[in-house]
């Protein structure tokens, strides 16, 4: 316990992810600058959701902590989820 | 576990990581609620809202996003600088950040104070005789939610001024990253909520 290996990331990986966390910024600034009407909010939503998995899973480390810390944070992101469908389901068929 | 009981030293790596985790989820929370009332109001303000996004730069924004992200990697990087011991180097990627952190405050000042010059500010004559609920709305929760997000990057400020000082005393070392390691956890997560602010405000339009 009193030397637990704690696991030491690379800076190699870090600016990796960096690299591509740029890259898909990039690319939602160029996809929603030729407006593809409603899959334009999708598309910037998703690419969004791939830069914050990037940053929770490396930035973050969850890849390399304990499964009930993965589990803990998937569920607060299922909670938020459940929540915007249900607002949005009481709007839509209001 | 050992048997000696040390009662000058609390140092629970495992529960603090916990404890900034629980914390980080409220903060999600917090901003997702956020998230919610912005695009309930879309939804019901779809051409005001189209409107008002265009006022925004996205070059500042972009700009923003890239300054935050790269703070994001050299927050992360110091962690890793502390764990090999390397201990100059984990203060200059502190200090790479903090700075980093001050310029995303400085370009958010500008970007306010155009707004304010053109007369868009909470409370405005302007907004109140030119612009539609809708707009008005816009602005309301642009000023609201990139603030608090500015609040949480002055706290980050904050947080990052004690674990340099803590690093250069020698409290914290790759024994005891726990501090250090906290504090990237809390500046990922600024890095995280403006992810999503940038494509909302800025990006659709």
């Amino acid at each position: 316990m009193e030397n637990e290996k704690h696991h030491i990331v690379p800076y190699r990986l870090y600016a990796v992810v960096l690299l591509l966390l740029l890259v898909l910024t990039f690319i939602s600034i160029a996809i929603t600058d030729i407006n593809l009407g409603a899959f334009t909010v999708v598309g910037a939503l998703l690419l969004a959701s791939i830069k914050s998995g990037l940053v929770l899973i490396y930035f973050m480390h969850l890849k390399f902590d304990k499964a009930y810390i993965q589990i803990m944070v998937g569920m607060v992101f299922i909670l938020f989820i459940a929540i915007v469908l249900v607002t949005f389901f009481d709007y839509y068929f209001r | 576990m050992s048997q000696v009981i040390h009662h000058d030293e609390h140092y629970d790596p495992e529960g603090s990581k916990i404890g900034m985790w629980l914390f980080i989820f409220t903060e999600l929370l917090l901003f997702g609620g956020l998230f919610i009332v912005y695009s309930v109001y879309r939804y019901m303000n779809a051409d005001a809202f189209h409107l008002a996004a265009e006022e925004l730069n996205t070059t500042v924004g972009a700009l923003n996003t890239v300054i935050l992200l790269i703070s994001s990697m050299t927050i992360a990087m110091s962690t890793t600088a502390l764990q090999k011991k390397q201990k100059a180097t984990t203060i200059v990627l502190l200090e790479i950040t903090f700075m980093l952190a001050l310029i995303f405050l400085v370009n958010k000042y500008f970007e306010w104070g155009v707004k304010f010059d053109h007369g868009i500010f909470p409370g405005s004559e302007f907004m109140k005789a030119e612009m539609s609920q809708g707009e008005v709305l816009f602005f309301g929760l642009y000023f609201v939610m990139t603030g608090l997000h500015a609040l949480h990057i002055v706290a980050g400020l904050v947080i990052m001024g004690f674990a340099l000082a803590r690093v250069q005393k020698g409290t914290v070392h790759a024994d005891r990253p726990s501090l250090l390691e906290n504090a990237g956890l809390y500046w990922h997560l600024v890095d995280l909520i403006w992810i999503f602010l940038f494509p909302l405000f800025y990006l659709i339009t």
